[in-house]
């Protein structure tokens, strides 16, 4: 362990912070894109990220080469997100937030426990190549695991395809119009169905390439294992400004920074209680800014 | 007889769960015309509008577009048909640049030339516009949200613009801007509805007019012969 | 009051001593002949209807929904075990807790009502600054709540054992207590729905504004609704801790919290006598699964053991009632023995003049 304050310190800190905000990141992106064109917190997001993890493991036990399983991976998740718009929350578009919120929340424990019916409820190792398990020595007290320098360059494509996709072609232009509002997106011959999916489609996308290094991290996977990275996306959520693509984005960084400094500081009598300050900070920050860090949303006063 | 019927309403009733709101309103209106839907307040003006557009359903009755039936299609459908409403309120996207709230407008159309072209249109049209393109739309005046509105809308290339209250809100001098807009848009032959509580600044730019009252058509008359007409201008203008 | 005729008037008294035999004579007749699985899942029924009347008192009555509130029933467990835990097992079990509760154990009833205040307490504490927000960031500050509990419980392990299953609570709980502060419960969200306190937070609900605009203080009743559905999961947590006598932090998080909003939305989001119903329906259904999960034989295929079917079920219920059925059985309007009054003499009336009738055609059949 380096020295608490010396440049190597930092670098570790800096490197993981990099690398866990961009498994956020990745993640809240879905998250967000979802509540924007619909209004709904989608908990079942989490539950996503474990399928498209099992669908990756059933893929590398028949032997498919790696790259082609982070594909399918991605790609299934991308279609679980299509078919749960179809099937919970299409049904409801328009009900009252609370309805949506309950049909999320159902959605995520039917989700989990059909893969626990399915896969029975045991953690599975999912083997990663070395490639993207090596840790890196690049001298003295410094070893970087390189799996955060890969989320951290999968993020950084992703989401710069993501900007680019949002703000340059009339497809993401169309979506942002429809986040702002429907009716008048409407009126302009933009089909919200399609939107929908799409944002769907997308969002789960990127959050099935997270759980790739998030399970890389972790070496298992089992059916709860959503759970986690569903609230961490939403926290982050929250942090950087509920709803908007830029505030997933800023929030997930913000977050992992948070964590790790949380847990390099800490004493080690206080750290277990990490989570529970992240959270208390989340509340704290829903009291005085409840728009995040870039302010978009004002929450009503009753 | 006169130019053919591009927008037809036979018998429309709509209503709001139990709340009725229109009671069996038909009209007309042809190429190259421009008529006005008047009445006060919750006399239905809007909820036509809603009903054209494809926003609410009716319980009965027809919308024929150049004779073809559209009731009850999706507004995205009846909006690529050509039927484009500047809904009440302007409702422009705020966030968005004026650039990318015209960009779009010409959605329908997916043609980047003819986008191009209409853009070009349009900002000559609107000149105030042109000088912030790169503006978020939430930061306009009301007025300047307004004619980006109907920019937008023009962008799409419209048969039929409907517009909802393009005076709403709006300072006296500023509804004058708008309204010689439109008066130039009717000048190069757009066909329009308007919705309208300002009579006065409507009948100076229709050709015709439609009064309803509580769902109902009470009055259909010439935009001329009705500002003279002693029941409008007692129920309406003398207000 | 409306008038009633004085042959409904014996209708309701009728029923509503039907009521009361029928509640009084399956008391009795669980404690002294059931055998021991109706008498655990009779307590189990009575404990999850504090929790599930208790959570509708707040979000069925306000339209906020608080996700959190098993946090409060961890409370109540927590503090009245470690309440009634006697000394010497304290020693053994929490060896590092502090001494003035180390050298204490109470009886049960104080340690019930110390832990429901407790609960009380923190949430008057989390509830004044959240509350005033709208719904949607109430929902998650409760949620952010429940998991603070999950992590300090975790963490605080001199006084909770930690995951650590914490064992050896005193077996308190009878069928008579549950029912005794189910009772209890009832009476006061009946009362409170019925007060001109419901009717400000049901006021507020359904058009806050309006209620403003009559001088409701919204954020002062939702706060006095909460405390009072707060002290009520503390009590029920207690009750339940020393039912089961055993627990881990574990208990007191997602799957309980879904369990009861089902319960809930399957009764009606704020209806007292649809918590009744619900509560009892998702029991019975989730009993009948949680059977089936061991395995399921149909003539000669046999489904291995289906793990995870109960909460399967569960789910499956959620979607489709809020799909289709959003107000569950009874939405907020009460199952009312006056109604059924109505019903039965509406119903004999027919049945008499069906009589009548018949009885003229045989005479006259002309």
């Amino acid at each position: 362990m380096q020295a608490i304050g010396s440049p190597e310190f930092w670098i570790q800190q800096l490197i993981n912070a990099l690398g866990l905000g961009s498994q956020y990141a990745l993640m809240a992106v879905g998250l967000a894109m979802v509540f924007a064109v619909m209004r709904l917190i989608n908990f079942a997001h989490g539950t996503v990220m474990m399928a498209s993890a099992y669908i990756g493991l059933l893929l590398l036990q028949r032997g498919v080469p790696f790259p082609a399983v982070a594909l399918g991976a991605i790609a299934g998740a991308a279609a679980l997100g299509v078919l749960l718009e179809r099937i919970a929350y299409r049904p409801v578009r328009g009900a009252p937030d609370v309805a949506l919120l309950l049909n999320s929340f159902a959605a995520a424990v039917l989700l989990e426990n059909l893969a626990v019916l399915l896969f029975s409820p045991r953690s599975r190792p999912f083997p990663m190549p070395a490639l993207l398990t090596r840790v890196l020595h690049p001298g003295g007290n410094l070893f970087l695991p390189s799996i955060h320098l890969w989320a951290f360059a999968g993020a950084l494509l992703a989401l710069g395809g993501l900007a680019f996709f949002v703000t340059r072609t009339r497809l993401g232009l169309a979506m942002r119009a429809a986040a702002e509002n429907p009716v008048a997106a409407q009126l302009l011959g933009i089909e919200i169905g399609k939107v929908t999916l799409l944002a769907f489609a997308i969002g789960s996308a990127m959050a099935g390439l997270a759980v790739l290094f998030w399970t890389a991290h972790v070496g298992t996977i089992n059916p709860s294992m959503g759970f986690e990275p569903v609230l961490k996306a939403f926290v982050a959520c929250v942090i950087g400004g509920f709803g908007t693509i830029q505030g997933a984005v800023l929030g997930g960084y913000l977050l992992g920074a948070l964590e790790i400094l949380l847990q390099g500081f800490l004493p080690s009598g206080i750290v277990g209680y990490r989570d529970a300050l992240v959270y208390g900070i989340l509340i704290l920050l829903l009291l005085v800014r409840p728009g995040g860090v870039l302010g978009y949303l004002e929450a009503e006063r009753v | 007889m006169g130019d053919p019927a591009v927008l037809e309403l036979r018998n429309l009733e709509a209503a709001y769960g139990a709340i009725r709101a229109l009671h069996g309103l038909s009209l007309t209106v042809r190429t190259g015309e421009v008529v006005a839907l008047l009445g006060p307040n919750g006399a239905g003006k809007t909820t036509t509008l809603r009903v054209i557009s494809g926003l609410l359903r009716p319980v009965r009755g027809q919308v024929l577009y150049r004779g073809q039936e559209i009731t009850g299609r999706h507004p995205a459908y009846i909006a690529r048909m050509g039927i484009i409403q500047c809904p009440e309120g302007r409702q422009v996207f705020k966030n968005l640049t004026v650039r990318e709230n015209l960009t779009l407008g010409g959605y329908r159309l997916r043609d980047p030339a003819r986008e191009r072209r209409n853009m070009e249109r349009v900002l000559a049209l609107f000149p105030m516009l042109k000088e912030r393109l790169h503006q978020p739309a939430g930061l306009l005046s009301g007025g300047q949200q307004q004619m980006l509105a109907i920019a937008r809308a023009l962008m799409a290339d419209p048969e039929v613009l409907l517009l909802d209250e393009p005076s709403l809100g709006l300072a006296p001098r500023v509804v004058d801007e708008v309204f010689e807009a439109l008066a130039q848009l009717k000048a190069n032959g757009l066909t329009m509805l308007i919705v309208e509580q300002n009579a006065e600044k409507a009948l100076g730019l229709a050709d015709r007019a439609y009064v309803l009252e509580a769902g109902r058509l009470v009055l259909a008359e010439d935009a001329a012969r009705l500002r003279e007409n002693p029941d409008l201008i007692r129920i309406y203008l003398g207000r | 009051m409306q008038l009633v005729s004085p042959t409904r008037w014996g209708w309701i008294w009728t029923l509503r001593a039907l009521l009361v035999l029928a509640l009084a004579s399956a008391y009795l007749a669980v404690e002294r002949e059931g055998n021991a699985y109706l008498k655990r899942l009779a307590i189990l029924f009575l404990i999850n209807l504090m929790l599930v009347t208790s959570l509708n008192l707040f979000t069925g009555f306000t339209g906020v929904f608080s996700l959190g509130h098993v946090g409060f029933m961890a409370l109540g467990a927590y503090v009245s075990a470690i309440l009634t835990l006697p000394v010497a097992q304290k020693a053994v079990n929490l060896p590092d807790l502090p001494a003035p509760l180390a050298s204490l154990a109470l009886p049960f009833l104080p340690a019930l009502l110390l832990g429901g205040s407790a609960a009380a307490i923190v949430s008057l504490l989390i509830g004044v600054p959240t509350l005033r927000l709208s719904g949607h960031f109430v929902a998650v500050a409760t949620l952010g709540f429940l998991i603070i509990t999950h992590v300090v419980l975790i963490n605080a392990e001199a006084f909770t054992r930690g995951t650590r299953t914490f064992s050896g609570v005193p077996p308190y709980t009878t069928l008579g207590w549950a029912a005794l502060w189910a009772a209890l419960n009832l009476y006061f969200a009946w009362r409170l729905k019925h007060s001109s306190l419901g009717l400000q937070l049901m006021a507020a609900r359904d058009d806050p504004w309006g209620a403003r605009g009559v001088g409701v203080d919204i954020a002062r009743t939702r706060l006095i609704a909460f405390g009072v559905s707060a002290f009520f999961t503390g009590v029920a947590g207690g009750l339940w801790a020393h039912f089961l006598t055993a627990f881990s932090p574990n208990a007191f998080y997602f799957s309980k919290t879904f369990e009861i909003v089902v319960m809930m939305i399957v009764g009606g989001m704020g209806s007292v006598t649809g918590s009744a119903l619900g509560t009892l329906l998702v029991m019975v259904s989730t009993e009948v699964l949680r059977n089936l999960e061991s395995g399921l034989s149909i003539g000669s295929l046999t489904f291995g053991p289906l793990y995870g079917l109960s909460q399967i079920g569960l789910a499956v219920l959620l979607i489709l009632l809020i799909t289709f059925r959003r107000q569950g059985l009874l939405g907020d309007r009460e199952l009312r023995l006056e109604a059924i009054a109505e019903r039965l003499e509406l119903w004999l009336e027919k049945w008499k003049a069906a009589l009548e009738i018949s009885r003229a055609r045989k005479a006259d059949p002309s």
